[in-house]
């Protein structure tokens, strides 16, 4: 047995508004640089809906993460080693700029510096790759933004696969949630797997997934490698980049900034402790229904006095042991059973999970009486098909998740009975199997949500591997050679050392807004 | 001989060879973050994966076959029982078929990089330059077939393998066997030494890559880096 642990995520779907928050502070901290206009390391999709990039679920065409070969080998779906060192020429597989969107901006200066004219100045978009004024806008990272466009295009979404989805075409029976999506720092990573450089790995102590952007060659084969399209290309550096799960602010026992400004408090961290040595076994498994319970028995539980002694023993610190006791994450994954991997049959065993939505139970409306499944509503009847959220969260198997929806229907209801009616429902607990303790402890953290229920985070001990004396005046988080931004610009190899301040050059959009517009008028 | 011919292929083979190897060096050293392949697929597939694939399949059989037709010394080729003028007509099959394949794929690429917008707009000078830099070596030595056919004997084959093999091995003299060949075959090798030299600076760096990443095969498919 080989433990590790990792610092792994739950998204509650059910109480997602949609508001892009997490987006964009993301995009504040972390893809605001030349290059990156286009990739969100974070993004909230609204389903159903095709996605960014678009149709990103259909591995029939992105080829994306692991199948398992007729030997019960798992190997990535764009192919082995051969084929992809021979691909290496020209991706067959690669998304183009377009099926995410053309990064633009807009020329605002014309707004104060247009000559008098008969009509009110516009401010036209301008393409951050050309620099040309661009006619129309024809995507956008959420262009589908609360269902918008046409149903016909809309529902090329794979997760309707064995739903009838026509009925779903029409105003009264339409339904729809969000999908905040990032990397999935999986245990299986099928972009590791696919760099011929070697340059993207997993760190060991906390399971965070990262580019080395020294090593990486551009070789692009770990972008058609991540089923999630969670690589993005840096068209301007020529190098991989990917979500860093905020390490620098995970290393101090600070949240992710997603995370941290999530205003539905809908993001949770904890420690989760793995065998790594049963990865590959889990993720072979023949059949793909089967690949979430897998995924489940490879983490161990952190309050069984063996795991506690054995990881002690591999060095895993005490404080990561108590955090993983503590893990929010643990428990909605493993103990509840209510959140869920994001697409298990692609084999990657991702650790970010998500708890599947609620909806209003459609039916009922119509009839004016509640299906009844015992005492609790029919949550197959639910406006969002079960099947629906199957096909995103369990590979099609519709029970977990059936059973994870009626649990949280029992903690309303028992919460209901308590706060409003002043009495104990036990009766709706037996039917779900939660106990009054658990119920009350799930209502506690997916409810109240407190900060520090919601991130249980320990600080990695950088102390012990590192001296850190000699960080002290560093640059912090630059691109290249010490503090250079990573561009040689003028020199051959690379310029003068800036001295001990953290330098970030201005976007090249925004750097001569004057130029870029003179030229394009 | 010339002072000219003297310094070209006596002299300049190591200043473009020290550059190379030795910026090479420095690059990898000092600025692995711009050591990259540079693709631009992201922007504009085009023809990319096509030209891309012939391009490459052609160029590196063209270096392969000039290092191992040049460097492998005569007593090999003797102990094969492959006599000059055999040879000859092999580096001329071979040659050509694999240098028009380069040539093929790399106007497939210039058309593909100056025909679109927006890889005008992001294509630097550099890439210019050893793009065209390319296109004109590969031409001239396309253009040293028609010569060549013109002596079938192999003998100034036999005199590029001395000169090549005496510059690898430091013996002097080197030069004097190049000296009076027809000026297309120089104009060759002018050019040849000087993309050694324009190598170090450009993305060709990536060649050391392609060529590094054959170890992926023999690799884990996982790799876990410990704090």
């Amino acid at each position: 047995m080989k433990i590790r642990a990792q610092v792994a995520m739950v998204l509650n779907l059910d109480k997602c508004i949609g508001c892009h928050t997490c987006s964009i502070t993301c995009k504040n901290v972390w893809t605001s640089r030349d290059g990156v206009e286009y990739a969100w390391f974070n993004n909230v999709e609204t389903k159903p809906g095709i996605g960014y990039p678009k149709e990103w679920e259909n591995q029939e065409k992105w080829k994306g993460g692991w199948q398992r070969n007729s030997a019960g080998k798992l190997e990535p779906r764009q192919g082995g080693k051969l084929r992809i060192l021979a691909n290496i020429f020209g991706n067959p597989n690669l998304p183009e700029i377009d099926d995410y969107y053309e990064p633009f901006t807009y020329d605002y200066e014309h707004l104060q510096n247009a000559p008098l004219m008969q009509t009110p100045p516009t401010a036209r978009p301008v393409s951050v790759i050309t620099g040309q004024k661009m006619d129309k806008i024809e995507w956008g990272p959420n262009w589908e933004d609360d269902l918008g466009g046409e149903f016909s295009k809309r529902s090329k979404d794979q997760l309707f696969k064995d739903v009838e989805k026509e009925m779903y075409s029409t105003f009264e029976n339409t339904f729809m949630m969000y999908l905040p999506r990032l990397c999935e720092h999986c245990l299986n990573p099928a972009c590791v797997a696919s760099c011929p450089s070697g340059s993207i790995y997993k760190r060991e102590d906390d399971g965070i997934v990262l580019v080395d952007q020294d090593k990486c060659r551009g070789w692009r084969m770990c972008i058609s490698g991540c089923p999630y399209k969670k690589i993005y290309y840096n068209w301007e550096s020529g190098k991989a980049e990917k979500c860093t799960f905020c390490y620098p602010r995970i290393e101090g026992g600070q949240p992710t900034v997603c995370s941290e400004s999530c205003v539905g408090r809908i993001r949770y961290l904890g420690v989760l402790l793995y065998d790594a040595d049963q990865i590959e076994t889990a993720a072979s498994v023949a059949n793909e229904e089967d690949l979430y319970n897998a995924q489940l028995k490879v983490f161990l539980d952190p309050n069984l006095p063996s795991v506690i002694e054995e990881a002690r023993k591999q060095g895993i610190p005490e404080s990561w042991l108590e955090s993983a006791r503590k893990s929010p994450v643990y428990k909605m994954a493993v103990e509840w059973k209510i959140a869920f991997p994001l697409h298990p049959e692609y084999r990657t065993l991702p650790m970010v999970w998500y708890i599947p939505p609620l909806s209003p139970i459609q039916a009922a409306a119509e009839r004016g009486v509640l299906g009844r499944n015992g005492i609790l509503p029919d949550v197959s009847e639910m406006r969002i098909p079960v099947k629906y959220l199957a096909n995103l969260l369990t590979a099609g198997d519709e029970k977990p998740v059936l059973a994870a929806l009626d649990k949280m229907l029992a903690m309303r209801a028992y919460m209901r009975g308590v706060s409003v009616d002043k009495t104990e429902n036990l009766e709706v607990l037996k039917q779900v199997g939660l106990t009054q303790a658990q119920v009350e402890e799930m209502y506690q953290i997916m409810a109240i949500a407190n900060y520090e229920d919601r991130f249980v985070i320990p600080s990695s001990h950088k102390e012990m591997v590192e001296d850190s004396f000699n960080d002290k005046a560093s640059c912090g988080f630059t691109f290249g050679n010490g503090c250079s931004g990573g561009v040689s610009s003028g020199t051959l190899f690379g310029k003068k050392k800036e001295g001990s301040i953290i330098f970030v050059d201005m976007p090249k959009s925004r750097k001569n807004p004057r130029k870029n517009a003179a030229e394009t008028e | 001989m010339s002072y000219l011919d003297q310094f070209l292929f006596g002299i300049y083979p190591y200043i473009a060879l020290a550059i190379f190897l030795f910026g090479s060096l420095v690059r990898f050293e000092r600025e692995q973050y711009t050591w990259k392949a540079d693709s631009t697929q992201l922007l504009h597939r085009g023809a990319l994966v096509t030209g891309s694939r012939l391009f490459h399949f052609g160029v590196i059989g063209v270096f392969l076959g000039h290092l191992g037709g040049l460097l492998t010394p005569l007593s090999v080729w003797h102990a094969l029982g492959v006599a000059p003028e055999a040879k000859q007509i092999l580096a001329i099959a071979a040659g050509g078929i694999l240098g028009g394949i380069g040539l093929l794929g790399l106007l497939i690429l210039l058309h593909r990089r100056l025909s679109n917008e927006r890889l005008a707009a992001v294509t630097p000078l550099r890439d210019k330059v050893l793009l065209s830099w390319l296109l004109v070596t590969l031409g001239l030595g396309l253009a040293t077939i028609p010569v060549s056919m013109g002596h079938m004997d192999g003998q100034m084959m036999m005199r590029f393998m001395e000169w090549a093999q005496r510059i690898v091995t430091f013996r002097g003299d080197a030069a004097s066997f190049v000296a009076g060949a027809p000026l297309v075959f120089k104009l060759h090798i002018f050019f040849g030494l000087t993309f050694f030299i324009i190598f170090p600076f450009t993305r060709m760096v990536h060649t050391w890559s392609g060529f590094g990443s054959v170890g992926y095969i023999t690799r884990a498919w996982q790799l876990v880096r410990p704090r």
